[in-house]
């Protein structure tokens, strides 16, 4: 996995196949990863994650170059990596509404 | 160096507080009137609710009530609960400090218990306020952290540039602790890898393996709502972002809430409760964990948010540090330290965590934390059960 990547795009170790994104980013917008360019589909709020690659539903979602959980659904490069295509290895993560569209956190 | 009051067991405190505290629910409203008129004098509030006797709150209040930034003590009874409010203001006594117990059922009632625990307290703020200070080197400080409110940034800003901050107050012979061994769960190896001896990383997985059955009992994570809308997935995620607050130093003990780390060097603090779970979750809010730091002697407590906790707490100052820029611009009042500036090129960890460490030995000359000049002086203490730690706990002797 070589090539340039979106400095906007946090990789925290090289085993991971997660990106943090380190400011926020609208649908629609086009990034760099690893050489490649990639559409987002969704909006991205700072401190959330995108996939590095296509990762398979079962396989472990990798960041700090951790386990931090395993992939519920198959996820493409470049998706919103979170509770609705990942689940804890330990305990269910508790949420109040659908995250991947919550709005800008100001409740 | 530093500077700070002489406590008669030789500790010694960054501030020089009252501690007026309830013993039970039905005395909380008399404490709280007492304190009212001194409330920008170091008079804090603490307490606890229950009726039933438990010997962890008995030991959390003893440690408070003779805390290095505490100088003297007044407890508030109702008359009929069950807390040994003779055994909590002996052990104020024998620490040397001035202690009064004014039981509101012998007392004539709520204005005359108000008024005397008022007059009670003018007197001995007045003796207080005339005690100079002493040198005090960094390697007589305890200092706490935790993180809470915490997103996507808590872990690659804030955390991680408090353990900076820890390596660096380690190195100056400091003893620091860190805590939530439920927001460790994932993390039990590389931690166990860290510790002083091998029988030490044992009992540190032992600690995590705890937290994992207890909080799988209960059914939730240490995680809230707001954690998932900032960006975090699951509890490993956020294990491994609250796990950089402890820095690199190597790890020499595990205690647990009320045991005072005998050196300098690095401590985990295990919160969960020992047995089968019997009074629900280890620790209700972030509060009850900061009480916990500072009953283990914790001068402060750093606090690292990225949703944007706005807490203090009584006794000890936490410094408030925000790993989130866009939180910050919006809450700057209520932050010490802005750590989210790493994310957008205006500093370093390095530099974050410098600016950490200046912080902290700075409330010994008089600085104050935004929390402390905004009032707050939370504070909360429930029910709980403990075994004492174990002999590879702690540091050889």
């Amino acid at each position: 996995m070589n090539g340039e990547t979106d400095p906007r795009l946090l990789r925290l170790s090289d085993a991971d196949n997660v990106l943090v994104v380190t400011t926020s980013l609208p649908a629609g917008a086009t990034v760099l990863v690893d050489g490649a360019h990639i559409l987002l589909r969704s909006d991205l709020r700072l401190g959330h994650k995108l996939a590095r690659r296509a990762i398979p539903a079962g396989e472990k979602i990798v960041k700090y170059g951790a386990p931090i959980g395993v992939a519920t659904a198959p996820i493409e490069a470049g998706a919103h990596v979170h509770v609705h295509n990942v689940r804890s290895d330990y305990t269910p993560t508790y949420h109040l509404e659908d995250v991947r569209t919550a709005a800008e956190g100001r409740s | 160096m530093t500077r700070g009051y002489l406590r008669a067991d030789g500790r010694k405190g960054i501030r020089n507080t009252i501690v007026v505290a309830y013993l039970v629910e039905c005395a909380h409203h008399v404490a709280r009137e007492i304190v009212i008129p001194f409330r920008d004098r170091d008079v804090h509030l603490i307490g606890f609710p229950g009726c039933y006797p438990n010997a962890y709150a008995q030991a959390m209040m003893e440690r408070l009530c003779t805390h290095p930034n505490v100088g003297g003590a007044l407890l508030v009874s109702l008359g009929c609960e069950s807390f040994n409010k003779f055994r909590l203001a002996e052990v104020v006594r024998a620490s040397g400090r001035p202690v009064r117990t004014i039981v509101i059922q012998g007392n004539g009632g709520t204005r005359k218990s108000v008024a005397e625990g008022r007059a009670w307290v003018a007197e001995v703020r007045a003796e207080l306020d005339r005690l100079e200070t002493v040198p005090m080197r960094v390697d007589e400080w305890i200092i706490g952290t935790v993180c809470g409110g915490s997103d996507g940034t808590s872990g690659i800003t804030g955390n991680p540039a408090a353990g900076r901050a820890f390596d660096l107050l380690i190195a100056e012979g400091a003893a620091c602790i860190f805590e939530e061994t439920g927001e460790l769960i994932g993390c039990e190896h590389i931690l166990a890898s860290r510790a002083a001896t091998e029988e030490l990383g044992q009992e540190l997985e032992a600690s995590i393996a705890k937290a994992a059955r207890y909080y799988a009992t209960l059914g939730y994570g240490s995680f809230a709502a707001g954690n998932a809308e900032g960006g975090l997935t699951t509890i490993e995620e956020k294990s491994m972002g609250a796990y950089a607050k402890s820095g690199a130093a190597p790890i020499s003990g595990l205690i647990k809430p009320g045991d005072i780390p005998p050196r300098g060097g690095l401590y985990l603090l295990d919160v969960v409760p020992d047995g089968e779970v019997r009074f629900g979750f280890p620790n209700i809010n972030d509060n009850a964990e900061i009480a916990e730091l500072i009953a283990c002697g914790a001068h402060a407590v750093l606090f690292i948010t990225g949703r944007g906790s706005v807490v203090g707490s009584a006794i000890a100052p936490v410094i408030k540090i925000c790993a989130n820029p866009d939180t910050y611009r919006r809450l700057a009042d209520d932050m010490d330290v802005d750590a989210g500036r790493i994310l957008e090129g205006k500093g370093t960890l390095e530099e974050v965590g410098r600016e950490i460490r200046d912080f902290v030995l700075a409330l010994a000359d008089g600085r104050r934390t935004r929390s402390e000049e905004l009032g707050h002086q939370e504070f909360i203490l429930t029910y709980k059960t403990f075994e004492p730690i174990g002999p590879a706990c702690l540091p050889a002797a």
